[in-house]
C-alpha cells in the first residue's frame, strides 16, 4: 500500500478517477448521476494533493519536546496539502449542498431527475 | 495606519455585511436592501481609496494573522487588482442599488436571503482581486460561485435548471483549475504568485508546468464563458431575477479574466507568453473564436436578455484576445475591455430587467413602444448599444481599438479582421434591440395601440433607484470614452500594457 502511495501508481488512479467522474458528467442525461460524477472528479483532484504529500517511512510532522529529540523536517510528511484539502473537502460539501438543495426543488416541480424531462416540463 | 489594511478591508466589509444583513432582516426584511446599498457603497469608497494609493506607486500588502509571505496568506493591492477592484466595486454598488429599487414578485418575499448572498458574491470577487495566492484564489472564486448558484437559482422554474447546469460546469472548472494549482505546487512548493513566479524558472523542465498551465487556462475559461466553454452563461443570465443578472452578468466573468491575467503575467511572467507561443495562440483562437461565435448565436435569438448573454461570450473574446497577443497594445484592450465591458453590459442589463419588469416579458417584441414608455431608459440603452458596437466617442471604441491595434502590432491580419467582424455582429444583434424599442412597427399610427386593444403608452419611467443606475452607467460608458487617455495612462503601470 505505502509503495502504491509514494510511487505514480497513485496518480495513475487518480486521473482514471476524475476521467470516471468526467465521463459521468458529460455521458448521463440524469442530473443526479452528474452530480455524482461531479463528486467523484473532486475526489480525484482531493487524492491527486494527498499524493502529493506522501513520502516513504514519513513521521507525522508534529513536533514533540517531550521525547527529547528535535524533529528533523525532512522527515516528516508536508502538512500543507492536506490543511489546503480541509478547505477544498469544505467547498465540496458546500457545492454539493447547494447542488442538492436544487435538485430537490427541481424533482418537487418537475417529478424527475432527467434534464430531457425536466426542460419538457418546463416549456 | 489603514493603507496596509486597504486589501484586507475590501473583503471584509462586504462579507460582514452579507452576514449582518441575514439578521436585521429577520426582524425588518425592508432593512436588508437600504444596509445592502450603504455597505457596497462603502466598498466603492474603499476601492477608490485603493486606486489612489496605487496610481501614486504603492503597492499595498496585507498579511493574514500577521504571517509574513510566502508562508502566510497574502492579500495584496498592485495597479492592476486596484483597478479591477474598483471596476467591480463601482458597478457593484449600482447594481445593488438596482437590486434594491426592483420589485421582483419572484424574490418579494425573500429579499433579505438575495440582498445577503449578493454581498457575499461581491465580497468573494472583491477577494480574488486581492488575493496574493492561488489557492485563496481558489477559495474566493468557490464562495462567490456556491452564493451565484443559489441566486441564480432563486427564481425558481426554469433559473433551477440554469442553476443545476452552472454547478456542474462552474465546479468543473473550478476542479480543474485546482488541478492545476496542484501541479505547480508540486513543482515549485510554494502557492504564493509572487514566490511561484520567482522560483518557476529555477525549476528543472518537466511536463508538469506545462499540463498545469493548461489545466489552469481551460478551468478560468470555463468561469470566463469563452466558446466552447460557455454552456452555463446564457440560461443562467437569462432566467435569474433581474436583480441578480445585475451584478454578475456585469462583473463575474471579468474577474474569471483578471484571474487568467495574474496567472499568466504574474506567476509565469510575460516571458512565458512569448516563449510558448502554442498557449498564446490558443489563447488568441479561443477568443477569436468567441468572438464570432457568440456574436452569430446572439442574433438569432429572439429575447432580449439571451442576446445579451450571448453578445458576452463574444465580448469576452475581446478580453481573451487581447491577453493571448501579449503585445503591449492588445493587452491594454484587455484591460480596457475589462472596464468598458462592466459598464456597458451592466447598463444593458439593467434596461434588460426594467424591460421585464415593466413591459410583461423580456422578448425582442415586448419592447414595442418602449421609447414612448421610458424615453430616458431608451437613451441609456442606445448609448450602450454604440458603445457595444465600438463608436466613438464611447468607452468600447477604445477597448476594441487596442485589441486591434494590438493584432496589427503582432502581424496577426486574420485577428484584425475578426475583431473588426465583431463589431459588425455587433452592429446586427444591438440593432435589432434598438429596432424593437424605437422604430414604430409599419402599418401603425403614431399613438398605436398594444396587442390586446387597450389605451396607447404612456410615458412612465421607472423609480428613482431604477432610473439612477441606468443614467449613472450610461454616462459612466460615455466619460470612459471620453476620459480615455488618464485611464490608459494609469494601465500602462499594470504589468504587460507598459509602453
Amino acid at each position: 500500500m505505502m509503495a502504491l502511495a509514494a510511487g505514480h501508481g497513485v496518480y495513475w488512479a487518480a486521473i482514471a478517477l476524475a476521467l470516471i467522474g468526467f465521463y459521468a458528467m458529460i455521458a448521463h442525461g440524469n442530473l443526479l448521476k452528474q452530480l455524482i460524477g461531479l463528486n467523484i472528479l473532486q475526489t480525484a483532484v482531493i487524492l491527486f494533493f494527498i499524493a502529493g504529500s506522501a513520502k516513504w517511512g514519513a513521521v507525522i510532522p508534529i513536533a514533540s519536546r517531550a521525547a527529547g529529540a528535535e524533529m528533523a523536517a525532512e522527515r516528516a510528511m508536508n502538512p500543507l496539502p492536506h490543511a489546503l484539502m480541509l478547505t477544498a473537502i469544505v467547498v465540496m460539501v458546500a457545492t454539493l449542498g447547494v447542488a442538492l438543495a436544487v435538485l430537490v426543488r427541481l424533482y418537487r416541480r418537475y417529478g424527475s431527475f432527467e434534464e430531457d424531462a425536466i426542460l419538457d416540463r418546463a416549456e | 495606519m489603514i493603507a496596509s489594511q486597504l486589501p484586507a478591508l475590501l473583503v471584509v466589509v462586504p462579507l460582514l455585511a452579507a452576514l449582518g444583513v441575514p439578521l436585521l432582516a429577520w426582524p425588518w426584511p425592508r432593512a436588508a436592501w437600504p444596509v445592502a446599498v450603504l455597505a457596497t457603497a462603502a466598498t466603492a469608497l474603499l476601492a477608490v481609496a485603493g486606486m489612489l494609493r496605487a496610481l501614486a506607486g504603492e503597492t499595498m500588502r496585507y498579511a493574514a494573522g500577521g504571517w509574513a509571505a510566502p508562508w502566510g496568506i497574502e492579500l495584496v493591492l498592485d495597479p492592476l487588482s486596484a483597478f479591477v477592484a474598483l471596476v467591480v466595486a463601482g458597478v457593484a454598488a449600482w447594481s445593488v442599488l438596482y437590486g434594491a429599487g426592483v420589485d421582483d414578485p419572484r424574490t418579494r418575499d425573500r429579499q433579505g436571503v438575495v440582498a445577503a448572498l449578493v454581498l457575499l458574491v461581491l465580497a468573494a470577487l472583491l477577494g480574488i482581486v486581492v488575493a496574493g495566492d492561488l489557492f485563496n484564489l481558489f477559495v474566493f472564486l468557490e464562495v462567490g460561485a456556491i452564493a451565484t448558484y443559489a441566486l441564480v437559482g432563486v427564481g425558481g422554474g426554469r433559473a433551477l435548471v440554469a442553476s443545476f447546469r452552472y454547478v456542474i460546469l462552474g465546479s468543473l472548472g473550478a476542479s480543474l483549475y485546482l488541478l492545476g494549482v496542484g501541479h505547480l505546487y508540486l513543482a515549485t512548493g510554494t502557492l504564493n504568485m509572487a514566490d511561484m513566479a520567482a522560483r518557476l524558472p529555477g525549476t528543472e523542465p518537466s511536463r508538469l508546468v506545462p499540463l498545469a498551465v493548461g489545466l489552469v487556462v481551460v478551468g478560468l475559461g470555463i468561469k470566463m464563458g469563452l466558446f466552447p466553454l460557455h454552456g452555463w452563461l446564457p440560461d443562467a443570465y437569462t432566467h435569474a431575477p433581474p436583480a441578480v443578472t445585475a451584478l454578475i452578468a456585469p462583473v463575474a466573468t471579468k474577474v474569471a479574466a483578471y484571474a487568467l491575467v495574474r496567472f499568466l503575467f504574474t506567476v509565469l511572467g510575460p516571458a512565458y507568453l512569448l516563449e510558448h507561443t502554442l498557449l498564446g495562440s490558443a489563447l488568441t483562437w479561443l477568443g477569436a473564436l468567441s468572438i464570432l461565435a457568440g456574436g452569430i448565436l446572439a442574433i438569432r435569438q429572439t429575447d432580449f436578455r439571451k442576446v445579451l448573454a450571448y453578445s458576452s461570450v463574444s465580448q469576452m473574446g475581446y478580453i481573451a484576445l487581447g491577453i493571448g497577443l501579449a503585445n503591449p497594445s492588445g493587452v491594454l484592450g484587455a484591460y480596457l475591455h475589462i472596464l468598458n465591458h462592466a459598464l456597458m453590459k451592466g447598463c444593458l442589463f439593467f434596461v434588460a430587467g426594467i424591460a421585464t419588469l415593466r413591459l410583461g416579458g423580456s422578448a425582442l417584441s415586448d419592447l414595442r413602444h418602449m421609447h414612448r414608455r421610458m424615453p430616458v431608459v431608451t437613451l441609456c440603452l442606445v448609448v450602450a448599444a454604440l458603445s457595444m458596437v465600438g463608436v466613438p466617442p464611447t468607452g468600447g471604441f477604445f477597448s476594441k481599438w487596442y485589441v486591434l491595434l494590438g493584432a496589427v502590432e503582432a502581424g496577426r491580419f486574420g485577428l484584425a479582421g475578426i475583431v473588426l467582424a465583431g463589431s459588425l455582429l455587433a452592429v446586427a444583434y444591438m440593432f435589432r434591440i434598438v429596432e424593437s424599442a424605437c422604430l414604430e412597427p409599419r402599418g401603425e399610427d403614431g399613438h398605436g395601440h398594444d396587442r390586446d386593444g387597450h389605451a396607447g403608452p404612456r410615458r412612465r419611467e421607472p423609480a428613482a433607484a431604477l432610473l439612477a443606475s441606468v443614467l449613472a452607467l450610461a454616462a459612466a460608458v460615455v466619460a470612459a470614452g471620453v476620459w480615455n487617455a488618464p485611464i490608459v495612462d494609469a494601465l500602462r503601470r499594470a504589468p504587460m500594457a507598459g509602453p
